[in-house]
């Protein structure tokens, strides 16, 4: 087992995730160029099974600190399940494996044998399509992953509660009913008290795998508002059916066909000037 | 213009497919107020021979010491041109005072005097006892297979055998419980014997029900817990079976009904005929699990195989089977009042 500060591994000198962060947060002076973004998670030619379905084709894939990627492309086109890959939740399903290649975290190869899922998982957090708070009151909802670590001081816990809930804009809706089930909130605020969770055990990545699917226009909007906040402090993953919500909210876009990456590039681009025909038939709407 | 086909549309004869559906419906309502007749019939029975026993004309209006004493023998004769019933002890007191009363005819009947004390507390510990084993043990093995094992062939198999097991009839159990506990661990008939026979008789269904509530917790709890870093044990100890509890709840209410009726199973491993000692009466705390204990429905098997049966005997039958039903309901009802208090606390 290894502590949070020495990230997921022990024997090889892993770069460690935490020292960059401090740096980086406190910006470059001005007046310097800004520095080429960080690549924070680097896949090299991915393949994963299954069973025996391939559902990700030599996929390679570079993504910078503190941006928002999204993932767009029709159904089964393996965007969910490259999103899973990245904090290895699809080790919870049966005869799933990465067949060739490899996901690397701040250069730490993930899916080596030495590396706890679990302090992965703290670091990579997730938000599911279906919002899934626990049926327990909004405060245990927050203090969940805390909790687990060993958190208990009152003072300590309703610090994070607050700050978790500010950060995911929920502070001012639920401030006087901390105590009462989460199950209560409305399905947008249920969707950003699961981002509150997450960003409750201070992750470095957010995965989210479609989460405004099940939202109704003005609470996707809130969410969308809540990514752009996010994204100063966490990297972002989203993965979406609606293309005008890549738009919106994300810096770079991959578009997935049948498994494979076809294009990746700089959200603008991918959405003006694709440079691959089936990319651009997809995001004129021409099929998907 | 055409005229209507035929005007009186919607008065036609019921067609044959009606009628079929009618007489099916009949069948299925006799069928199911036929159950509840017997049902009731069977209760109602016991409901109002039973009531002569525990209750009485006179104030406090219940029989007490049907409920707080032991089983005593009833002694009926004609002194001085009455009929005079008497349990054991009074009997022997009258007998020294009047001494003439030792040559009259008398008949006497067997565990058709006195209470049921000792068979109400033998009942409810092999209750207790082995429900908390049962329960123990099956939602233990329910965990493993529904949330650590590999699905493959040999946990089919492992299932198969558990359905197997739930078939097995219950005197197959206590003839078990005898060889494996009472003689090849030598526990004798003892408390701990009868638990782990009781307990072994009920797992099957507390097993298979464990998982079906384990089964019924969203995937979306496990996920979103793992996702927060927690392991697998903490994502089941905390977000899986306190949700879970209320369906196990649920089903361990029919393993009680189960467990306090069965007489076969305890017969060998755990309930004396009669016992004089009540449980706490024992020299040191260990003895406590290595007694024998009366029980209810062996109780009631025991009354009610004496030969002759009359008005003294059905009294005791009758009485300690409405107090059994009775405690039956009472242990159900607190568990199903467990079951909801845990269901409102974690509503999805």
């Amino acid at each position: 087992m290894v502590t949070a500060a020495t990230l997921m591994e022990t024997r090889s000198p892993a770069p460690n995730l935490r020292p960059t962060m401090p740096a980086a947060a406190t910006g470059q002076p001005a007046g310097t160029a800004a520095p080429a973004a960080e690549v924070l998670i680097d896949i090299d030619h991915l393949d994963f099974f299954y069973g025996a379905s391939q559902a990700l084709y030599d996929v390679s894939l570079r993504l910078d600190t503190r941006k928002v990627t999204a993932f767009i492309g029709p159904s089964g086109c393996g965007k969910s399940t490259l999103l899973r890959c990245l904090n290895r939740m699809n080790d919870l399903i049966d005869g799933t494996r990465v067949a060739k290649g490899s996901i690397k975290i701040r250069g730490v190869d993930i899916n080596r044998p030495d590396v706890d899922v679990i302090e992965l998982r703290k670091r990579v957090g997730m938000v599911f399509q279906k919002s899934n708070p626990f049926p327990k009151s909004i405060y245990e909802n927050i203090t969940y992953g805390l909790r687990l670590q060993g958190a208990t001081t009152k003072a300590r816990l309703d610090e994070v509660v607050e700050k978790s809930l500010r950060g995911a804009a929920l502070w001012e809706e639920v401030k006087d009913r901390l105590h009462t089930s989460g199950l209560g909130l409305s399905g947008g605020q249920q969707q950003r008290l699961c981002i509150a969770r997450a960003i409750a055990v201070e992750p470095e990545i957010i995965l989210m795998d479609e989460p405004c699917s099940a939202l109704d226009p003005l609470a996707t909007a809130k969410v969308e508002e809540l990514i752009h906040e996010l994204k100063t402090k966490f990297t972002i993953i989203i993965v979406t059916h609606n293309m005008q919500q890549a738009a919106r909210c994300s810096d770079k876009t991959a578009f997935f066909y049948i498994g494979r990456l076809i294009e990746y590039a700089d959200t603008q681009q991918i959405f003006m000037n694709p440079s691959n025909p089936q990319t651009e038939a997809y995001v004129s709407g021409r099929f998907g | 213009m055409a005229a209507l086909v035929n005007p009186h549309i919607f008065q036609t004869r019921p067609s044959a497919a009606r009628r079929w559906e009618r007489a099916c419906f009949g069948l299925f309502g006799a069928a199911t107020y036929l159950v509840l007749f017997c049902g009731a019939a069977v209760f109602l029975t016991i409901v109002a021979k039973g009531s002569r026993t525990i209750f009485k004309a006179e104030a406090p209006f219940i029989n007490t010491t049907f409920f707080t004493d032991a089983p005593e023998s009833l002694y009926v004769f004609e002194w001085q041109g009455k009929k005079l019933e008497m349990g054991d002890r009074e009997h022997r007191a009258f007998i020294e005072q009047h001494p003439d009363a030792a040559k009259v005819k008398t008949e006497s009947y067997i565990y058709a005097a006195g209470g049921i004390f000792p068979c109400i507390v033998g009942t409810v510990l092999l209750v207790v006892g082995s429900m908390t084993i049962a329960l123990v043990l099956g939602v233990c093995a329910a965990v493993y297979l529904n949330e650590y094992a590999r699905d493959g062939a040999f946990i089919r198999f492992v299932r198969l055998a558990i359905l197997n097991l739930a078939g097995v009839p219950s005197i197959v159990f206590g003839l078990f419980g005898f060889g494996m506990f009472v003689i090849f661990f030598g526990w004798n008939v003892s408390l701990l014997s009868g638990w782990f026979t009781l307990a072994f008789m009920v797992l099957p269904v507390i097993i298979t029900a464990s998982e079906e509530s384990l089964k019924a917790v969203p995937k979306g709890f496990r996920e979103g817990s793992l996702a927060l870093g927690a392991t697998k044990w903490q994502t089941i100890r905390k977000n899986v079976l306190p949700y879970a509890l209320p369906g196990i709840l649920t089903s361990s209410i029919l393993g009680i009904a189960r467990v306090a009726g069965e007489t076969a199973p305890i017969m060998f491993t755990a309930a004396y005929v009669v016992r004089d000692k009540l449980p706490w009466q024992v020299e040191k705390f260990s003895d406590f699990f290595f007694q024998g204990v009366m029980a209810l429905p062996y109780h009631i098997y025991v009354v009610s195989s004496k030969i002759p049966q009359n008005e003294y005997t059905e009294r005791v039958q009758y009485g300690t089977a409405l107090v059994f039903l009775l405690i039956v309901a009472v242990i159900a009802t607190a568990s199903i009042l467990l079951r909801n208090n845990l269901r409102n606390r974690y509503k999805w």
